[in-house]
C-alpha cells in the first residue's frame, strides 16, 4: 500500500505544472537551497562561538532564552506555508483502503516535510558543538531530543489549528507584545519559558514529557481526522459568511470605478492576495536598515534611492507584479466582457499609484531621520509612478503562471517572478535609479541626483499615454498564449 | 449577423475546426450538436477571440473578430466557470457584469426580477460567494449574467448541463423567449439533442470539427439526429 501512496507523490511531484520551470530556474533554486542550508549550518556551527566571544553568558542559556520566539516563530511560518495534508486525498476515499492507512499516511507525510527536518541544520552542530566544549553528553542529548519533540509537536498544532484564523491571530498579537515588552524591558517572557528549556538539560528525562506531548498530540490528530474524514466535515473546504459589499464612492470614476472595486474585493476576500498586501506593508520599514546605519554596507548615499524605491513601491513590486495573474482564474471573462485592454490595464495602474502615493505618505515617519531620508522615499516615489509602474504592467504580460487566490502556496518568493524576460525588466526598475542617481550625486551634487531621478519619473509619467499604447499592443499579442497558460491550472 | 469564412483551427497537425462557410441570421436560435472533441467549444472560443483561427475568420455584425474588440458591447457569453468571478457574492457579479455594460443597479435588479423563478431562492441573499456555490447554481449565475446589457448575440456552452430536470425546463423557456423577439441571436450547444430541437430554430451538427448537416428544426430533425449519432 505504501508503494502505491508513494508513487503516487512521485507523480504529482514530477508532472506539476509547477515542475516543469526551465533549468536555469531550477538550478537557480538548487543553489538557493544550498545557500540556506549553509547558512544554518555555519549558525549552529558558529552560534556558540559568537554568543561566547559577545559575552553574553552561556551559549545554551541564551539560545534557551531565544528557544520561545524561535518555536512561535516557527508555528508562525508553518500556518503561512506548510501546506495541509488532506487535500488530496478525496480521490482516494471510495477505495477499497483502510481509513486508518489514509490518515495515518496523510500525517506521516508532515512529519517528514521540509519545515521539520529543516531545524536539524542548526541544532544538530549547535548540540556537537555542545559536546566538543564538554557539555555534560545525557544533558545534551536530552535537551536535543526535547526540542525535536517540540518542533514535531508545532507540526501537529499546525495541523490541528489549521484554518482557525482568530486563534492563530490572537496568539500572534500576543507574542509580538512580548516581544516588544521585552525588547524595552517591561516584561520578559523568557524568564518564565527558559527554566523549562534549561531543565531539559539538567534533567534529560523531562525530554520523555515534550515526547509525551508529542505522541498525545500526534494521536489526537490521529483520530481527529479520521473521524472528521467525510467531504463535509474535514475534508470541506472553508467556506467563510460572504457579505455583499457596494464601495458606492467608488462609482464616481466610472468604469475605473468597477475594476477598483472589483480589485479591492480581489485582495480583501482571498488568502494569497491578502499575503501580498500585508507583505507589502511591511516594505514600509525596509528603509530602517538603511536610515538608521544598522547595516553598513547600505550607508553609500547611492543606496538611499534603493531605498526610498523599495519604501514606496511594496505593493508595487508585491502585487503589481503579478498583474494580470490575479485575474487568471476568470481571465477569459475579461477578454469576451465589455472591457477594452487600455481600461483594464488604467485601472490596474491607478490601483498601484494609489497604493504608491499611500505607502509614500505612511513612510513620512522617515523625517525623523531626517528631511535628507524623507526626500528620498518622495524621489523613489516619483521614479515608481513615473517608470516603474508601467514597467510592471509590461512584465506581466510575459508572466503566465496562474495564481490560486485561494491558497497561500508559493505567496512567498514564486519561481515565476524569475522568468528571464522579468528578471531583465527588473534592471531599470531598480539599477537604472541608482545608476542616474550616482550621475548626479557624483558630477554635480546630491540635490542633482534627487532632481535627476525624479525628472525620470515625470518624463516617464508624461510619456503616458505613448507608453500605454505599446504596453496594450503587448498585452494583446501574448493574450492568446496567456489565456491557454491560465488555462493549465498549476 | 455572423458570418464565417474558411475557418479553420489546427493545433500541430490536427485540424479541430474546418467550416468553409456558415451565415448565421440575426434573431436566429442557432444549436450546435456534436460529439465529444467535435469542436464546439473551439467554435465558441473563436467567437469571443479567446483563441487564434489558423485561417479564415468570423464576422460579427460587421466587426472582424480576430483584429477588433468592436464586438465585445453587443456580444456575451457563458461558457464555463473561467467566467465567473469565484471571491464575488452573486449580486455583486451582476452589478459589475451590469456596470461593464452601462447599466445601472436599478436595471439590474429589474432584470434579476424577472429570474426570481429561476433561481429559486438559491442565489440571490445566500451569503454566499459564487465560488461556494454548488455546479449548478454556478451556472445559472451565469447564464443569467450573460443576459445582462441586452446583447445581440448570446452564446452558450452546454448550457443544460449539470442542472436540475425543473431548471432545464425553465432555461428553455428563457431560451425560447429570447428567439421569440428575433432581436436577439442565441447560439447553443448541447449534447441533448432534445433540448436542442425544441429550442432551436436551426441545428448545426460538428464531427471532427466539420459541417455535417445544417437542418432547419421541424418535427423529423429529433429522428433524423438520432439516426445520425446513433449510426
Amino acid at each position: 500500500m505504501l508503494k502505491h501512496f508513494l508513487t503516487l507523490e512521485w507523480k504529482s511531484f514530477f508532472r506539476s505544472a509547477s515542475f516543469k520551470a526551465n533549468l536555469a530556474i531550477k538550478i537557480f533554486m538548487v543553489f538557493g537551497a544550498l545557500y540556506f542550508m549553509v547558512v544554518f549550518l555555519g549558525l549552529g556551527i558558529g552560534a556558540f562561538y559568537i554568543i561566547e566571544k559577545q559575552g553574553w553568558g552561556d551559549p545554551l542559556l541564551v539560545v534557551n532564552g531565544f528557544l520561545i520566539y524561535y518555536l512561535v516563530g516557527d508555528l508562525y511560518i508553518r500556518y503561512m506555508l506548510q501546506k495541509m495534508p488532506i487535500t488530496n486525498i478525496k480521490p482516494l476515499l471510495y477505495l477499497p483502503i483502510n481509513k486508518s492507512k489514509i490518515v495515518g499516511y496523510s500525517l506521516g507525510k508532515t512529519v517528514v516535510s521540509f519545515f521539520n527536518w529543516s531545524h536539524a541544520f542548526f541544532f544538530v552542530p549547535f548540540s556537537i558543538i555542545l559536546l566538543v566544549e564538554g557539555y555534560s553528553p545525557l544533558g545534551v542529548i536530552g535537551w536535543h531530543l526535547g526540542i525535536m519533540a517540540l518542533f514535531f509537536c508545532n507540526n501537529f498544532i499546525n495541523v490541528l489549528v489549521n484554518n482557525k484564523d482568530n486563534v492563530f491571530y490572537l496568539l500572534l498579537g500576543l507574542f509580538s507584545i512580548l516581544g516588544i515588552c521585552q525588547y524595552y524591558g517591561l516584561f520578559n517572557i523568557t524568564t518564565y519559558t527558559s527554566p523549562f528549556f534549561d531543565a531539559l538539560y539538567a534533567q534529560p528525562w523531562i525530554a520523555l514529557f515534550t515526547w509525551g506531548l508529542l505522541i498525545a498530540l500526534a494521536t489526537s490528530a490521529f483520530t481527529y481526522f479520521k473521524r472528521h474524514m467525510y467531504l463535509d466535515a474535514g475534508l470541506a473546504g472553508k467556506k467563510s459568511l460572504a457579505k455583499t459589499e457596494d464601495y458606492a464612492w467608488l462609482n464616481r470614476f466610472g468604469n475605473l470605478g468597477t475594476f477598483l472595486k472589483n480589485d479591492i474585493k480581489l485582495i480583501r476576500r482571498n488568502k494569497r492576495s491578502k499575503t501580498s498586501v500585508i507583505m507589502s506593508f511591511f516594505f514600509i520599514f525596509y528603509g530602517l536598515l538603511f536610515f538608521t546605519g544598522g547595516i553598513e554596507a547600505y550607508d553609500g548615499p547611492v543606496w538611499k534611492i534603493f531605498a526610498g524605491i523599495f519604501i514606496s513601491g511594496g505593493f508595487l513590486f508585491s502585487f503589481g507584479q503579478f498583474v494580470p495573474s490575479w485575474d487568471s482564474a476568470y481571465y477569459p471573462l475579461m477578454m469576451s466582457q465589455n472591457i477594452s485592454y487600455r481600461e483594464y490595464l488604467t485601472s490596474k495602474w491607478y490601483l498601484i499609484i494609489i497604493a504608491t502615493a499611500a505607502s509614500t505618505i505612511l513612510a513620512s515617519f522617515y523625517i525623523y531621520f531626517g528631511w535628507d531620508a524623507y526626500l528620498a522615499v518622495i524621489v523613489g516615489a516619483i521614479y515608481n509612478i513615473g517608470v516603474n509602474s508601467y514597467l510592471v504592467l509590461w512584465g506581466g504580460a510575459y508572466i503566465k503562471t496562474p495564481i490560486d487566490l485561494t491558497s497561500n502556496k508559493k505567496a512567498f518568493g514564486d519561481k515565476q517572478a524569475f522568468n528571464s524576460k522579468t528578471l531583465l525588466l527588473t534592471m531599470p526598475k531598480l539599477i537604472l535609479p541608482l545608476g542616474v542617481y550616482a550621475l548626479g550625486h557624483y558630477l554635480i551634487s546630491p540635490t542633482a541626483g534627487y532632481i535627476f531621478v525624479a525628472m525620470a519619473g515625470i518624463i516617464g509619467f508624461g510619456f503616458r499615454n505613448k507608453v500605454f499604447a505599446m504596453i496594450e499592443s503587448i498585452y494583446k499579442k501574448e493574450k492568446y498564449k496567456t489565456l491557454a497558460a491560465y488555462k493549465q491550472k498549476a | 449577423m455572423i458570418t464565417v469564412q474558411n475557418l479553420t483551427k489546427k493545433y500541430g497537425d490536427a485540424i479541430v475546426l474546418n467550416i468553409e462557410n456558415l451565415e448565421i441570421p440575426k434573431g436566429q436560435s442557432f444549436g450546435l450538436v456534436g460529439n465529444n472533441g467535435a469542436g464546439k467549444t473551439t467554435f465558441f472560443s473563436l467567437m469571443l477571440d479567446l483563441i487564434q483561427p489558423t485561417t479564415g475568420h468570423i464576422v460579427n455584425n460587421g466587426v472582424q473578430i480576430d483584429s477588433s474588440e468592436a464586438w465585445k458591447p453587443f456580444t456575451s457569453a457563458f461558457i464555463d466557470e473561467t467566467f465567473l468571478i469565484g471571491y464575488l457574492t452573486p449580486e455583486e457579479y451582476f452589478y459589475f457584469i451590469g456596470e461593464i455594460r452601462g447599466r445601472k443597479k436599478a436595471d439590474v435588479d429589474h432584470l434579476l426580477e424577472g429570474f426570481k423563478d429561476f433561481f429559486h431562492d438559491e442565489i440571490l441573499g445566500q451569503k454566499k460567494y459564487l465560488r461556494d456555490l454548488s455546479k449548478g447554481n454556478q451556472k445559472k449565475v451565469g447564464i443569467v449574467a450573460s443576459l445582462i446589457g441586452d446583447p445581440e448575440v448570446i452564446i452558450l456552452d452546454e448550457p443544460f448541463a449539470n442542472l436540475d430536470p425543473t431548471t432545464q425546463i425553465k432555461l428553455k423557456g428563457i431560451i425560447k423567449d429570447l428567439a421569440a423577439s428575433k432581436e436577439v441571436t442565441v447560439l447553443v450547444s448541447s449534447h441533448d439533442l432534445i433540448h436542442v430541437t425544441e429550442v432551436c430554430e436551426r441545428i448545426v451538427v460538428l464531427n471532427k470539427g466539420e459541417l455535417v448537416r445544417d437542418i432547419q428544426t421541424s418535427k423529423e430533425t429529433l429522428k433524423e439526429l438520432e439516426v445520425f449519432f446513433g449510426g
